[in-house]
This record gives structure tokens, sequence and C-alpha cells, in this order.
């Protein structure tokens, strides 16, 4: 997959957040979810995102907590690791290398250095079958660890989701197809289990999900008919029994126990979270409209808060079954983008197809959805079969004050409907107003549409399957009516009453291009028809022009396996080229164009620019699938590579849809390299005793290091508080001396610090050597963040307090590092 | 298979009667099945689930409960009188009447010497078992509130009685009330309500469960009389409970037609502390469930929607053969519908009445599988109600169409019929013989000139008849002194030979000229469910209940070749795993080589010169042979030739005109005329 090693496509904001269970941390804080190839944390109070925990090289595929320490949770990934974390702080502690790709992950308190992997069966990366094997985790002080101690438990089991331990972990029960295995570990002897295919249609007994009682021998299944069975009795071949419940009309999408065993959540199409009652069955609970189907649920250990994931990527948060308290949206992914991948030029943000009739404002860099604008303003009713209004177009001008949005909606035997919105954005609510809505602007679908970016009009041109173009003008009628501007049309133009397919502006607004059919048409603003191009054989699927330096080229792609350049200047064909170009996009801040080109099942991409016959990159089989969504999303700051075929990178990103509707993107060498530098390994810390002493000891010392430290006033206050805290509540006999409390306590009251002894310390400073520089700059970083962590999650935290001797140097030395750079600033001023 | 005009009968409104009462008697492997109409059937599980015999009812005699005590039946009813049942001769023995007002239930101790019934006017009354009847031995403690239900203790030390709103132990030495349950009522709108325990089970560890109209399924500590655990398995009623043998399951029976199994079960492996858990639910009634039964491999239930239903536990069996399939009995083992083949008239027979009809006449020519316009639409002849108060047991009408006879219990009743086209005039034939005052079977000669009775003791009475008088003739007793009653006759279209076959599975030929026994059909171990006489060749052909099938040749006292050879080859599988029994065997005098025979759920012609199945050959193979050519059927043909075009078959027969009658009696149409079920909420409705 990696032609160049340097650049990896790699799932980067708007992954899924639903495709592995959700764990909750112990103390019911945080939440952990699979997303890409990272693992984020998210705070179950605040919906926020702690930390991403960023290591693996390949989606993440399953997350459970470390049963012997609650601070910890181990993460498989398809790139054959197991990982542990420390999800408060977001360290990587250890890396286990398996070897194969794995699928989930099952771990047992009662198998204690044993991790249960699901890998694909006898190596064979495409094979459908796989296995559930047992992973002796060495003990290690590296950091990464190879385990290759494998004993197969399982055979053929499901790859997620079919799994579950049982009481004290002494089995563990897996189902797949109409087969319900059960292997206990003590007798290394495993029970089958059949169920008849059902009489009706096949497949309606099959399993899909499984959950074990945490107390008693009990395992739920749900299965494609909706029914929920409960098993007993299951270490005889003959005489067990199981209890059906029926509640669900769908498939039941996923089961689980509360901790204590009391209850029994189960979830699936209806979007209902349903709880039974363990042993009075009948009596059950519902939380309904939880707005998508739901795909898992977890259950905190205390069993307080529930958490269910949805298939709109959603993972929302539910306390005591009774209240939605959270909800956590990542990205929506529909069916199908009907609108393709646009950049919001104000906020930057990716738009899209989101839920039914809305657009989605996506923020790649927080990764976090800022919110959905009703576009089609109707109910969308979930049936099926019904047609109803969908967003199929939408457009930015380039300076985001506008956006313009069609909808239709096809009904068997009735026409077209079709409506055109403009939007307006309004600075007051920070959100897009409607302005004017046209019905019907054209009598066929509307195949493209974009603004005009030159700063003198606002204009939009729609292209219509039938046969014409239409241009829209804000025209300021404010003196008729008090509204304001409105949309009107302009001009309609057609060629020879073919059938126009795309259109491009200019960079400067200054020429229209648009493609009928074999036939490019170039026209200027004030709707003359300037010149025809025309390359045949093959419709025109694709029209781009040059950026930048290469302003003179217009490029386009025809369904004949054609990319031709022309030059504008000489109306002339520059070059072209026989490729299957699927989509052609420009990279708005620089010369750069990518193809995605279809070829045998797979896409390649090549990056070139109009000016050069040879590509600045290429990648062969970048995925299966054709690619049919593409954008250059702009970066915040620009990337500094000097790789050469890396560059193009440099100011904006790539952003893809690939068949199966994962975003994906490229990442460089450095850019990774700058995660993983900002990301915090696990510091080997010398071990103090933890008094309360010892804490107050630190905490003091801190205080200190914040008062001189100006980054850390900002933390200062709730600081100080804490400290007058411990001190009214540390018990009286282990409290250091009342003179030397009293200066400390006095000392957090002060609001700032007097200059003299700030000016005492760079003399000090200046007796230190210079040699620390070198270092400086990213310790510095490290220490804000220790500092940042430490304050937020408050005392009592081992890791972010800090060690007596050689840290203490450390950081004071750190510490005065600053102070000299801010003492310079000052004084320059 | 051949062609034949087919008479499509659907106008007998058979209705059978619910289910009220069931007892298994494990021993002799019988189910004693009492209905609403007061008949008590006798299913024998050990002979394929067949229906041995039949008590026919009586209007002044309820059912609400039976009882096994060793090989005698016991049954008490809302009449307030406790019956035991004569199963030789099909009648009751004797009533006995307990003073308590109604009686709810009737139950033995497990040591079978003492009965306990539970009466309306809240005593529970013990009887002491005699040999030859039952004694009154003393009341237990009065209690305010009717007795519903009453479980014997195993030891037989106690009694748990179900009341409204609650339950009693009884101490049954001191008749004292020793525990006093009390059962919550339900919630809401029926909290005003009394709670009814319908059922309780006294298991041997002291536990007791209930089953009460709040729709509560309970497990109480019999010892200290607390309540150990609730399900609530139902907004309606559980009507029945019943355990297993082993004390490991109950099952309970539910107004909304499921069966709830219970199972006692560790809730961590490897431990001993059980609890009784709800595990399955069988959904096969439509209507209450009102009688329940586990036995050793299967459930047993019945209720408002008539039939009978037995589920096997297939983790009782080893593997899946036709004994782990679902078995439901909707039809009585015998006939009710007789045809005179001559004059095209039926019978149907009710409990209540007969029905005489004469059947439709067409002219029309058609393709097979066509429908034929009918000249004359069928025509209800007669309606002719019983005398007296009991059901009608068994009747009768001659080939001619011209006699026609019925028994009750009491009586026997012979009628002359005279049909003149359009009129139709009926006659009672004044002065019966006296020895002939009731019949388990009747049959008339095929040339009417005579009347054979089945009476007890597996006689049969033979009475000529003449236009002006009937006489008795002889009496026909077999050699072996079997005391079982007969429940299959047949005779000779030559008038020569009748057999009968009884429930002690024998069958003899007597030779009716002579009037003596011609021979013994050499016993099979199954009851035979259907058997003809050949017209031509004089072979007896006989169904078993296991489907096995014998052909013997009367003149020379041995089976047939063909039917050696049948039996060597072994019947096909498919053949064998049908559920319901062969009710009707007859032959075609046209084509001596077919052997007509039919089920419930299908029609069959053994067409006795082509080569018998194997196990390899396809079995139903019509349409096998229907698409294919002339020349290619030859070698895909074999003996049985099945139609399953006709469902819920009741009887069929061949007419002399070569017309097949073929009578049948949707279940649907039963379903419908059934009253009303517990509303129940159903999804998207």
């Amino acid at each position: 997959m990696v032609a160049h090693a340097e650049i990896r496509v790699v799932h980067r904001g708007g992954s899924k957040i639903n495709f592995r269970e959700p764990v909750i941390t112990n103390d019911s804080r945080f939440l952990l979810c699979a997303s890409g190839e990272s693992v984020k944390v998210y705070s179950s109070s605040s919906e926020e995102c702690v930390h991403d925990l960023q290591g693996h090289t390949d989606l993440v595929s399953g997350i459970v907590r470390n049963p012997s320490n609650h601070l910890q949770v181990y993460s498989c990934s398809a790139d054959g690791t197991v990982r542990l974390w420390d999800f408060t702080d977001g360290i990587l502690i250890k890396t286990f290398i398996i070897g194969y790709p794995i699928y989930s992950i099952y771990v047992s308190e009662n198998h204690g250095g044993v991790v249960f992997v699901v890998v694909p069966m006898a190596n064979d990366k495409s094979s459908e079958l796989f296995q559930l094997v047992a992973v002796h985790l060495p003990r290690s002080e590296d950091q990464e660890v190879e385990a290759r101690e494998l004993s197969a438990v399982l055979c053929d089991v499901r790859p997620s989701g079919a799994a579950s331990f049982g009481r004290e972990g002494e089995y563990i029960a897996a189902a797949k197809g109409l087969q319900l295995e059960v292997f206990f570990f003590k007798k290394q002897k495993s029970y089958r289990f059949f169920l008849k295919p059902g009489n009706k249609k096949w497949a309606k007994n099959a399993f899909t999900c499984v959950s074990c009682h945490p107390k008693e021998d009990c395992i739920a299944t749900g299965h494609e008919d909706g029914k929920i069975r409960l098993w007993r009795n299951f270490n005889q071949k003959k005489e067990y029994t199981y209890s059906t419940l029926h509640w669900h009309h769908g498939a039941v999408n996923t089961l689980q126990f509360t901790p204590e065993g009391t209850n029994l959540l189960s979830g699936g199409i209806e979007s209902v979270l349903v709880q039974w009652r363990y042993t009075q069955e009948t009596q059950m609970d519902f939380l309904p409209r939880l707005g998508g189907a739901i795909t898992h649920i977890a259950v905190s250990p205390d069993g307080s808060l529930f958490c269910t994931s949805h298939s709109d990527n959603k993972i929302t948060i539910i306390q005591s079954c009774v209240k939605v308290s959270a909800v956590i949206q990542g990205l929506v992914k529909g069916e199908g983008v009907r609108t393709n991948l646009m950049i919001d030029p104000r906020s930057k943000a990716l738009v899209l197809n989101g839920k039914p009739g809305h657009l989605q404002f996506y923020s790649l860099h927080r990764d976090k959805l800022l919110y959905n604008l009703d576009i089609v303003q109707q109910e969308y009713i979930h049936e099926e079969g019904l047609d109803q209004f969908e967003v199929v177009r939408a457009a930015f001008d380039t300076r985001g004050d506008w956006l313009a949005t069609v909808e239709e909606r096809t009904q068997k035997g009735s026409e077209l409907e079709i409506n055109l919105k403009m939007w307006a954005y309004d600075e007051k609510t920070q959100s897009f107003v409607l302005n004017t809505t046209v019905t019907a602007p054209h009598d066929d679908q509307i195949t493209a549409m974009c603004f005009s970016p030159s700063p003198e009009t606002t204009m939009l041109v729609t292209i219509s399957f039938d046969g014409h173009f239409k241009a829209w003008l804000l025209a300021d009628n404010s003196d008729t009516t008090a509204e304001g501007a409105s949309w009107s049309c302009d001009f309609v133009g057609g060629y020879h009453l073919l059938k126009p397919g795309c259109c491009c502006f200019s960079a400067d607004g200054s020429l229209l291009a648009v493609g009928f059919q074999e036939v490019v048409t170039v026209w200027s603003p004030s709707w003359e028809l300037l010149t025809t191009l025309s390359q045949p054989p093959g419709a025109i699927r694709d029209l781009c022009f040059g950026r930048l330096s290469c302003s003179k080229y217009l490029l386009g792609t025809s369904t004949k396996n054609q990319l031709c350049c022309w030059n504008l200047l000489t109306c002339s064909l520059e070059w072209s080229t026989p490729v299957d170009v699927s989509l052609l996009q420009a990279d708005p801040l620089s010369e750069n164009m990518a193809a995605f080109c279809s070829q045998s099942g797979c896409s390649d991409l090549f990056v070139f620019k109009p000016s050069e016959p040879l590509p600045l990159y290429s990648q062969r089989a970048l995925c299966t699938g054709k690619v049919q969504h593409a954008v250059f999303a702009p970066r915040d700051q620009m990337l500094e590579s000097c790789e050469e075929h890396a560059q193009w990178l440099n100011r904006s990103q790539l952003y893809f849809l690939t068949q199966h509707m994962d975003l994906m993107t490229f990442s460089t060498k450095s850019e990774e390299d700058r995660l993983l530098a900002s990301s915090k390994r696990l510091m080997v810390d010398d071990s103090v005793a933890v008094t309360p002493f010892y804490l107050l000891l630190g905490k003091h010392r801190q205080q200190q290091e914040a008062l001189t430290n100006p980054m850390a006033e900002r933390i200062q206050l709730p600081q100080g508080s804490i400290a007058i805290k411990e001190l009214l509540y540390t018990p009286a006999h282990v409290l250091p001396s009342a003179s030397f409390l009293c200066s400390m306590f006095v000392r957090s009251l002060l609001i700032s610090s007097s200059p003299a002894r700030e000016e005492k310390e760079p003399v000090e400073e200046e007796m230190e050597s210079e040699e620390e520089d070198s270092e400086g700059e990213a310790e510095l970083r490290d220490a804000r963040q220790d500092l940042g962590g430490s304050a937020a999650w408050g005392p009592g935290e081992e890791l972010g307090a800090p060690a007596l001797t050689k840290a203490q140097e450390r950081e004071l030395r750190r510490v005065k590092h600053f102070d000299h750079s801010w003492l310079s600033s000052l004084l320059e001023c | 298979m051949g062609e034949f005009k087919v008479h499509r009968v659907r106008f007998f409104d058979y209705m059978p009667a619910a289910i009220r009462a069931m007892a298994f008697n494990a021993h002799t492997e019988r189910l004693a099945l009492g209905r609403m109409d007061g008949s008590v059937e006798i299913f024998n599980f050990a002979d394929h689930y067949f229906q041995e015999k039949v008590i026919p009812g009586k209007d002044s005699r309820s059912i609400e409960a039976l009882c096994w005590v060793g090989g005698r039946l016991f049954s008490a009813g809302l009449n307030g009188e406790v019956t035991e049942y004569d199963l030789e001769s099909l009648r009751p023995k004797y009533s006995l009447e307990a003073y308590g007002g109604p009686i709810w239930t009737i139950t033995s101790n497990s040591q079978g010497a003492h009965l306990a019934i539970g009466c309306e006017d809240g005593t529970v009354k013990l009887f002491e078992v005699l040999e030859e009847s039952i004694q009154f031995e003393r009341n237990l403690d009065r209690q305010k509130g009717r007795i519903l239900s009453i479980s014997w203790h195993p030891s037989g030390a106690q009694i748990a009685a179900g009341m409204m709103d609650m339950i009693r132990v009884f101490d049954v030495p001191t008749g004292r009330a020793v525990q006093r349950l009390l059962v919550d009522r339900g919630f809401g709108g029926s909290k005003s309500r009394e709670t009814v325990v319908w059922s309780v089970v006294f298991l041997s560890d002291f536990t007791i469960i209930s089953g009460d109209s709040a729709g509560k399924v309970q497990v109480w500590d019999g010892h200290t009389g607390t309540l150990v655990k609730t399900h609530l398995v139902t907004k309606w009623d559980v009507l029945a409970l019943s355990v297993s043998k082993d004390e490991s399951s109950v099952v309970a029976g539910t107004s909304e037609g499921t069966v709830i199994q219970f199972q006692f079960i560790a809730p961590t492996l490897q431990q001993q502390d059980k609890e009784w858990v709800r595990t399955r639910t069988f959904k096969n009634h439509t209507h209450d469930v009102r009688a329940l039964a586990e036995i050793e491999t299967a459930i047993v239930s019945g209720g408002m929607d008539t039939q009978l239903v037995v589920r096997p536990l297939l983790e009782k069996f080893d593997e899946r053969s036709h004994a782990s399939a679902l078995r439901k009995i909707h039809f009585p083992h015998r006939n009710l519908v007789f045809c005179a083949k001559k004059a095209g008239l039926l019978l149907f027979q009710f409990p209540g009445q007969l029905e005489l009809w004469r059947l439709g006449e067409s002219d029309g020519h058609g393709k097979p599988g066509d429908s034929l316009p009918l000249k004359r639409k069928p025509e209800k002849l007669l309606h002719l109600k019983r005398k007296g108060e009991d059901h009608i047991c068994c009747s009768a009408l001659s080939s001619c169409g011209g006699w026609l006879a019925y028994s009750t219990m009491s009586s026997v009743r012979l009628y002359r019929l005279q049909t003149d086209n359009n009129d139709i005039s009926i006659t009672k034939v004044p002065k019966l013989p006296k020895v002939l005052r009731s019949a388990h079977q009747l049959c008339f000669s095929s040339d009417s000139s005579k009347l054979f009775a089945a009476s007890s003791q597996s006689s049969v009475l033979v009475i000529a008849l003449s236009q002006s008088e009937c006489k008795y003739v002889h009496t026909l007793k077999p050699k072996s002194g079997s005391r079982q009653p007969i429940h299959l006759m047949t005779n000779s279209v030559d008038g020569k030979w009748l057999s009968t076959a009884n429930s002690d599975c024998e069958i003899h030929v007597y030779n009716v000229q002579k009037l003596k026994l011609h021979c013994i059909v050499p016993v099979y171990g199954s009851c035979p469910s259907a058997m003809g006489i050949h017209p031509t060749t004089n072979n007896l052909t006989m169904v078993h209940a296991d489907q096995q099938i014998f052909e013997y040749s009367i003149v020379e006292k041995q089976y047939t070749d063909w039917s050696r050879k049948l039996q060597k080859q072994g019947l096909h599988n498919l053949w064998l795993d049908r559920d319901t029994p062969v009710t009707h065997v007859t032959f075609n005098p046209k084509n001596p080589e077919q052997i007509l025979l039919h089920d419930m759920h299908m029609f069959c012609i053994i067409d006795q010169s082509l080569p018998l199945p194997d196990q390899k050959t396809q079995f139903y193979n019509q349409m096998t042979l229907r698409s294919l050519s002339e020349q290619g059927r030859p070698s895909h043909l074999h003996a049985f030739k099945i139609c399953k075009t006709f469902q819920d078959l009741l009887s069929v027969s061949l007419l002399d005109d070569q017309s097949l009658v073929m009578v049948e009696r949707p279940l649907l149409a039963i379903t419908s005329q059934l009253p009303a079920p517990v509303r129940q909420k159903k999804f998207a409705t």
C-alpha cells in the first residue's frame, strides 16, 4: 500500500467512533472509544475529548480496561499490536507485538497476564475465518515487547462482538451463525449448542451477540429475529435449557449485563434501550428515541453510567438508565454523500451531508462536529420506501458569506421537485440564515453549481440536465423591500441543446468553463461565448482551472479515459494523457492538482502541476473501489517538509472518502513525528513514598514554581485554594510546623510576586550554563503540560507529582530558563 | 392413481368439546382426558398416542378433575359427585354424592389409599379407596371460601389447598390447618378482585408452587410459609400446573394459551443450592390451557381450543425421530361419518344428534382438478335428536340407506328410513330385543338383513332385520374371554364374515352364516386403528396405530403373500413417521388391486400390483409422476399413491358409482367457532 515510506494513508479525523464498544473508566469520568488509528478519551460529563492516544498504525479494533490496574487500558489494532495506555495522562506504557492483525480483544480479571484476541486463522490475511487466542503478555521492563506465546482457545469465531467471559472467568461463550460455544477453562472442554435455522426465513435464529451474567451462570444471546435467549445449565450436552424474551422487532444488535447482573440491557434498530430485570423479565424499562440504531452498549463498572453507540456515529451517555446526559457525535455518514466534500472558508470545517436533510459542519482539526444546518426544514419520517427531500448539492462562495444548497425529491410517477436555497452568513448568530428559496430553478436535476470567486460580484452558476446553465445574481433591492438583498436569475445559457455536466470558474472569476458533453465552452462574465474546446471522444466529466502560476491552464477529464490540459492563451491542447480519472481536485492554495484514477477495482492517486508533465507524487492502489469525493483542506499552520514528493502536503491536506465511507487522509513522516512527540511517553520516575506531608511539600514547591512562572498564573488560584484545603483537612499530627505553614498560607494568598525576586533569578540562571538551551524548548512544553495536568486532576496524582531530588532540580532549571526569556522580552520593551 | 369424481363435503359441523381435565397414569402410560361435555377419553401413550377408549358424556355430568388410583379412574365435577369409571364397559361404575357442593378438584395420595376432594363449601374431604368403591372418611378443618386445588405432599402427611386469596396447608393426621399462605392480588383494577389459586403443587422438599388468577407462579416454603419467589408470567390467569416426576421441572398453563416451563436449576454451575427459574415458553394453543401433564419425555397440554398437544422435550431424546416431533390430536381416532354407498347418503354423528344428508349431483365433465357445476345441491334430509341425557356413543347407516341405528349408554334405537325422491319418512322400530341395551359399535350387514351390535366383554349381538320386526339371533363371543370393549367392527360384502377388534388388540373373525368364531388373527402389539374386508378376495386388511399394514386371508387363515412381502421389506420411513392413525380402509370394487386408506392429513391408494417402495425411493411422488412423460412413469411407480390435496379429513368412502366422498372439517372452521381468546396486544396491531 505504501509507495513512499514517508507518506501514509491514515484515518485521521472523522473516523468512526462507533466501530467498537466504548469503555467507561472505573470512576465513570472518562469514556474511551476507538476512533480510526487512535483511542479517544472523552470526558463523560463535558463531552470534550481529553486525550487522543496516538500510536497505532492501523485501525484500532478494541479497547478493554486493564483488570489489574484501573487507570490503564489495553487497546488492540489491525497493525498487530496490543498497547497498554495510561489514559489519565495519555501515556503509552507498553507495546506488545503479536504479529497478526487483531480484530477484537477480551480480558478477564481471573486470567492475569493474559489477553484474549481474535486473529485470522492460519496466518491468512484474506481468510474469513477467525480464531480466539490467548496471549501471555511477558513481564518485561521494555517499552516494546514481543508476545509470541499464543494458544488457541476457540476456532471459528466472529471477528467482533460475539464473545463474553462468564462468571469469574471460568468460561467464555462465543456465538457464530446458529451455534453457541461455551469453553470451560478448568476442564478445557467446550460445549456447543445449535439452533434450528428457523421455520420461515433462513437465519432468523442466527446469533447476533452474546453476554454472560457476571454473578450467575447464565448466558444471554441476541438473535436476528429480535429474540433474546437466556441459556442455563450449559455444562450439559442435553439438559441445557433456555428461556426466550422477545421485544425487539429487528435484530438484537447488542446485549450487556449490568455489573451486578441485576439488569440486562439490549439494543437494536429500534433505537430504544431496553432494560430487562434479571429473573423478572416481564418487567422492562425503555429509553426510547435515542436517534439511531444502537450498535454497542457499555456499562461503567459501578453501573451508574451506560453508554450506547449508534449507527450514525454517535455515542450517548445515559445516567442510571433514565437520562441522556451527554452525546458525543462523530462525523455522520449516511448511505452516501450526495453533496461533495467541501471546506467552509470561514470555519475551515468539512461540510457534507449529515443527518437526513441536514448539512454537517465538521472541524477536522479538532475532530469534532461543530453543528448541523437544517436545509430541508421538514420533519424526516423514519420509514422505508418514503421519498423525502434530500440535500444533493451545496456550494460556498470564497469568503464563506454565502451558501447555496439544492435539495430534491423524486417521487415515483411524479415530477422531480427541486429547491435551490441561498443562505447568508449571519455574524450575530454565527450561522447561516436562509435568504432566498427558488423552487424549480431548473427542469431537471442540477448536476453542478459553483460561486464566482471574483470579489466584485456575488454570482452563482447552476448547471442542469435540462440543457441550460443559469447564473444567479444577488440583486440589491433594498429600496423595495425591507428584507434586503435577494437572489434572482441573471442569465440562462446553453449550447446546441447539449446537456452540460460540469462547470468551473477560473481563480479570478474572469472565465467560466462549462462542459457540454464533449465540448468545453468558455464564457466571459458578460456572458459572451469566448471559445469552445473539444477533445473527443468522451463526454467531459470534470473541469478544473489551474491556480496561481498555472492559471492559464484548463484541465478536463472525459469519460473515455482522457485527461486533457488546454492552454487558454493559445486555446489549444497542451497535453493529454490516457488515464481514467474519476475525480479531479485542485488545491486552492497551490498549483497542485490531485487526480484519482480507478484501475482494476483500485484507486490510484496522482498529484501534479498542470505546467509539468511529471507527477509530483503518485500512489498506486490507494484503496479499493472508486474514490468519488475528495477535498483539499488547508492546514492551520504550514508544514515545512523538505522531501520533494511530500511538499504538496505542506499547505493543505487531501482528504478523501473511500467506497466504505471511511474518511482518509495523507500524513507525512515529519507530521507523524511531531504528533508522536506531542504525545507523551512513560517517564521512569523515582518512586517516592506518598505521604500527606510529601504531597503538601510537593504542592508547595509547585506553587513556588507557579508563582515564578507567569504561564502558570492562570492556574494559580485554584491551586491556592487546594493548598488551603489541604491545610485544613490534613490531620494535625502530620502537619509541618506552624511557622512553615503560616508563611506558605500567606504566600498562597498573594496575587503577584515582587519584581525584586524575579530579578534575582536571572542572575542565578546566568550562572547556569547555556547548554540547557537545546533541550529547553522541548522540556518546557512537557513541564507546562504536566502542570496543566496536575492542576486539572488535583492532588493524589502519583505520576503528576514531582520527585524530590533529580526532578526537582530539573524543574528548577526549566523555570529559570523560562523566566529568563520572559524577562528579556520585558527588557526589550 | 386413477381418476375419481370427488364429493368434497364440508358441511359436517363437527365441533369437539373443550378439554377440561387431564390425568396421566405413568404406570400404564394411559392419559385420561376429560372434556367439557362430560366425556372421558383414554389415550395409550405407549401405542403412538392412540385413542383407545371413549366414555361418552352425559348432560348432567361435568368433569372438573380426573385422578388415577392404580388402574382405576375417578372424576369429580361441579355436580358434586365423585364418579368412578368402568373402563371395560365404558360407563360410570358408580357416582357418590360428596355433600360439599360443587367439587373443584380431586387428587389421590401417592400411596393410592386416599382421595382428597376440594369442595365449594370450603371443606377438604378425604375418601378411603376400597376394593370396589370408595368411602367417605372425614373432613379436614373447614375453611371459609372454596377449595379450588389440592396437592398432597408425597409423604401423604400434608395437603396444600389453593383457595381464594390464600393457600392452606393441612396436616392430614390431625386435620388441622398448619399454614396459611396469603396470595397477593393483582395490580391496578384487579386489586379489588379476589385472587383464585387455580393450581398448587406440593413438592417433596416442602416447596409449594402455586398458580393463580393474577398471573403469578409463586414458590413458597411449606415449612415456614414464606414466599420464596414470584414469577409474573401473564396478565391473565395461570390455570394449570404440573410437575415432572423427578421434581426438576414444573409447567404452567395460562389463559394466553402458553405453557411456561420452570426448572430447578443451580444459578451457578457446580453448586448445590438450586432455585426455580423460568425457562422455556411453548405456545401451541390459542385459548386457555386448562389441563396439563408433564410426562417423562413430553409436556401434554389441552384446553379451550379442543386440541391435545404433545410437546416432546427434545433433551430427553438421543436423536430426532418421529417420537420427538410435536403432535397435535384434533380429531377422534374413530368414525363419526357413515356412508350409504348405494343410496349416496351420509350420516353424521354428533354427541347430541344425528344428521342425514344426501350428496349433491352433477352431470358435468371436466379436466382433473376442475370443480364441476352442481345439478342438485347436497341436502340435509334429517336431523334426529337423541332422547335422554346420555350422549350418542355410536351409530350406523345401512348401505341401502333404509336403516339407521344409534346407541347411547342406556339404550339402542333403530329406525326405518324411506326416501321417495324428495320425501323422507322415518319410523322407529318399536320392539327391540331386550338383550340389546347398549352397544359400543353398530354395523349393518351389506344386504341390510342383519344388525351387529358390539356389546360388553367383546361379544357381538346379531339381530335379524325384516320389514315387520327385528329378532335377536345369536351372541358371538370370543374365546379369549377378553373383557375389553370392541372399538372396530366390519363385515364382508358377501355377508359371510364379520371381524371385530378390541382394545386388547385382538381381532376376531366370525362366520356369520354359521354364527361361530372362524379364526383369531395373530395378535400384534399395536392397536388396530382401521380394518376392512376385501369384497372379492375376502382378505382382511388391518392398519394399526403404529402405521403397520397387514393383510390376512380369512379363507386361508394366514397372512397373504403381499402382506409378508410388505413386512419383509418394511414400510417407508415417511409412512411410519406420520402422526395420525389411518381411520378408514375401503376397497375399490372395480379394481380389486386397490386399497383406499386415509388419515387426517392424506388420502392413499395402495395398488398391490405395483412394486413396494424401498427407503431410497421418493415416497410422495405424485407431482414428479405428473411431470414425467407417459413412457417414463412406470419406472417411478410404486404401490403407495398419496394425495394431500384434501386436508383435515374425517372420512373417505367410495360410492358404488365410483365417486369418492371426502368429508373435510377444516381446523380453521373449528377455530372460528371457538369463543374469542383473551385479548392480547399483538405487535403492529
